[in-house]
């Protein structure tokens, strides 16, 4: 079995794809167009069998990319891991599902659709995961406000009361 | 705002069969408060008469924003937010997010520590394992294990107040180190639990293995395959209950895991009683963990000397005036990481518990992600559970051991 | 209720019927099994060995709403959670009360964000907050103890 340096050069050579290393972690820089590619080789040829976590990150404001979705792929014969990631647009964020080589992709995907609004191209079941079905927006992106609200102290209490959203429940 | 949007059929239509259409199956909602689930999972079952056509769980009833809410606070602020995602196994949430934060700051962490946090860690794999046997036999009618498996965790979770003045929200672990030194008869109490704990093992055993109306509940339910299981990335007691031998601890050592003499328990089944199994014999393990590790316990500090990212002892503050500045320092504005992202992963008591830590340079992370072991285990529920009667849903819930705060974060 | 030294010799005692009605209340008051998060395994905790909340006549815990009159809110209430726990509120025949177990149940706790309602009194009137993160098992009792004295200065007549 190669080594985690050399399948990092096959793939960077055969996908045109960056290396980046950090503490020890390596990962990979692929382009949306190639990953679907990128992954079913490291399945099939590195013995990389399980998808162990997929996410993403915002890193508006930054236009182009917007976001990163990092994978991590586990061998679990070969005891070794490798990331990918892949730069996604902000304007129109679209990138294939890995769904069809690796089956729980799916909730992943799901979760990131749901937190980040990244839509996945082919996916089966392209609904929101965590949040209630009718939220608006995706909380996780960086500019949807954390939420916060104002703790009541008794000097500021008839100002936040007032303001406060009351729905749904009236005091008998 | 308290409206109840519900999806329709429509809208589900790809997920349950034809017969669904014509009212020849039944679709039956169980959740998300059920006494069985554990915790507020939803699932839609697609029935015909007893037998699970299609099952679509839905998530998201405990979804607490802890990943955006951590992205809001500095890094050590944000450990406190870790507790409350897998609250069965707390010490181990924080665990590898400090593991998460020395990878990325290159930060040592002296070897009482390590040894402390392996102590701590193995005693709340036991509690969490105890948990998990109690429900999951309470699901199945054998209400004494329940209570048998609590009056033991009590004795687990004393021990944890006694460390941290908690009894499950510890936050003990902090990046370089821990809190603050175990307390005096720390050692004495966890030694009489070792002590104790093995024959309470066998008299759950002598409650459950070989009760026939257990094994009748549990012997092929729910099975699944090696391959299955991996190709479903699951981890941990599920995984190894299907025959591989795959585990963290003896794959990637962390926290000094390499030093210890461990066994790790498989069995070939693949069904609830092979998951049962492993869980059993992992509890026999974690004995073995923390009897060595208390043997070689090593004396020293407990948290790391280097000033930027732990603060200094109370006795310094008084006499140095550098100490003041980090101390004022880390309490305002917290350390700053150095840019860039790490995945560390560490073996959950239910699997392959994840963090990914990504740093902007800045005092506050840029993102921070758990994978949890309950959110993929739970994605593999459908499969297991196609084709078996609606009473054996619930030992299969039980089997793979989800915690919901786990799979919703 | 000190009945006993009010029986005499005839077996029966006079007092006001309002106090026999509060106290049955709170003698078999039956808590839903209602675990949202963290909280909901000291719920267990308290219902375990070590603590045996059988002792005020509690131990049966209710799956249905449909039997039960006390919700002990255990966890952390998130906006998509909120309408069901409504639904299960308006799902439970009067009397009914509810405690607030916990931080998070009581006021949001550490979760100051997006996807936690803050504090369930947002949804449903709460009776009794227990406060703690999670609260012991020995502070949920208080808790309840100290919902049963509410309970017995109650009047009948606010039921009906």
């Amino acid at each position: 079995m190669e080594s985690l340096n050399s399948v990092i050069q096959i793939l960077k050579d055969r996908f045109d794809a960056q290396i980046c290393e950090f503490c020890g972690d390596l990962s990979l820089m692929v382009a949306p167009g190639q990953l679907l590619d990128a992954v079913r080789t490291l399945r099939d040829e590195f013995g990389f069998d399980m998808l162990s976590s997929e996410t993403a990150s915002d890193y508006w404001p930054e236009v182009s990319p917007r976001f990163h979705v990092v994978y991590n792929f586990n061998s679990l014969k070969g005891r070794r891991r490798l990331s990918l990631r892949v730069p996604v647009d902000g304007a129109n964020p679209v990138i294939p599902t890995i769904e069809p080589i690796f089956p729980n992709a799916n909730w992943h995907e799901r979760e990131i659709w749901d937190m980040f609004g990244i839509r996945f191209e082919g996916h089966s079941d392209m609904r929101r995961l965590l949040m209630p079905y009718d939220w608006e927006g995706h909380p996780l992106r960086k500019d949807y406000p954390l939420g916060y609200e104002e703790p009541q102290f008794s000097f500021n209490f008839d100002d936040i009361a007032k303001r406060k959203h009351r729905g749904g429940y009236e005091e008998a | 705002m308290f409206q109840q949007t519900e999806v329709t059929l429509d809208e589900l239509r790809h997920l349950v069969s034809d017969r669904a259409l014509t009212g020849e199956t039944v679709l039956l909602n169980m959740g998300p408060q059920h006494p069985s689930t554990h915790g507020v999972l939803r699932l839609l079952l697609e029935l015909d008469g007893e037998t699970v056509i299609n099952c679509i769980p839905d998530i998201g009833f405990l979804h607490t924003g802890i990943e955006k809410n951590m992205e809001a606070k500095t890094y050590e602020k944000a450990a406190v937010m870790t507790d409350r995602l897998d609250y069965l196994n707390t010490i181990g949430n924080n665990l590898v997010y400090c593991l998460a934060i020395e990878k990325l700051a290159g930060l040592d962490v002296p070897p009482r520590a390590e040894a402390i946090r392996v102590i701590l860690t193995e005693l709340q794999r036991i509690s969490s394992h105890l948990v998990w046997l109690g429900t999951h036999a309470l699901d199945m009618a054998a209400m004494s294990t329940f209570l048998y498996c609590f009056r033991e965790r009590e004795m687990i979770l004393d021990i944890m107040e006694m460390c941290s003045g908690q009894r499950m929200m510890t936050t003990y672990f902090r990046p370089g180190g821990l809190w603050r030194d175990i307390p005096v008869g720390f050692e004495t109490a966890v030694r009489q639990f070792i002590r104790m704990f093995p024959a309470r093992i066998d008299q759950y055993e002598a409650l459950l293995t070989k009760n026939p109306i257990f094994l009748d509940r549990t012997k092929h339910i729910g099975v699944i395959s090696a391959d299955e299981a991996i190709r479903w990335g699951l981890t941990g007691p599920s995984l190894r209950g299907s025959g591989p031998d795959y585990d963290i601890r003896k794959v990637t050592p962390y926290s000094g895991y390499e030093q210890y003499e461990f066994e790790v328990p498989t069995a070939t089944g693949g069904d609830v009683y092979a998951r049962y199994f492993v869980r059993m014999e992992e509890m026999r393990q974690s004995l073995r963990i923390i009897q060595q590790a208390l043997d070689k316990l090593p004396f020293g500090p407990v948290r790391s000397n280097n000033r930027k990212y732990a603060p200094p002892p109370r006795a310094e503050l008084g006499v140095s005036m550098e100490a003041v500045i980090h101390h004022f320092k880390l309490w305002t504005e917290g350390f700053s990481l150095p840019k860039g992202a790490v995945y560390m992963p560490v073996e959950s008591p239910r699997g392959e518990l994840g963090v990914y830590l990504e740093s902007d340079g800045g005092p506050k992370p840029q993102r921070v992600h758990y994978r949890t072991p309950s959110f993929v285990h739970l994605q593999a529920l459908p499969l297991l559970s196609k084709g078996h009667l609606v009473a054996d849903l619930v030992a299969i819930i039980g089997s793979v051991d989800i915690v919901l705060g786990d799979a919703d974060r | 209720m000190g009945v006993e030294q009010k029986l005499g010799n005839m077996g029966i005692a006079t007092l006001k019927l309002e106090e026999v009605i509060n106290w049955s209340r709170t003698n078999a008051m039956w808590p839903m099994l209602f675990g949202l998060a963290c909280c909901a395994i000291e719920m267990m905790a308290a219902q375990a060995s070590n603590y045996d909340l059988s002792r005020f006549g509690m131990e049966l815990m209710r799956a249905s709403p449909r039997q039960a009159d006390l919700m002990i809110v255990a966890g952390r209430v998130s906006r998509k959670m909120a309408p069901v726990l409504r639904r299960l509120y308006d799902q439970m025949p009067d009397p009914k009360w509810v405690i607030a177990m916990g931080d998070c149940a009581s006021c949001g706790g550490v979760f100051n964000n997006y996807a936690i309602v803050q504090g369930v009194d947002e949804v449903v009137p709460v009776d009794v907050y227990v406060a703690g993160c999670p609260p012991r098992p020995e502070a949920l009792i208080h808790g309840i103890i100290t919902l049963h004295e509410k309970v017995k200065g109650e009047k009948v007549k606010d039921w009906a």
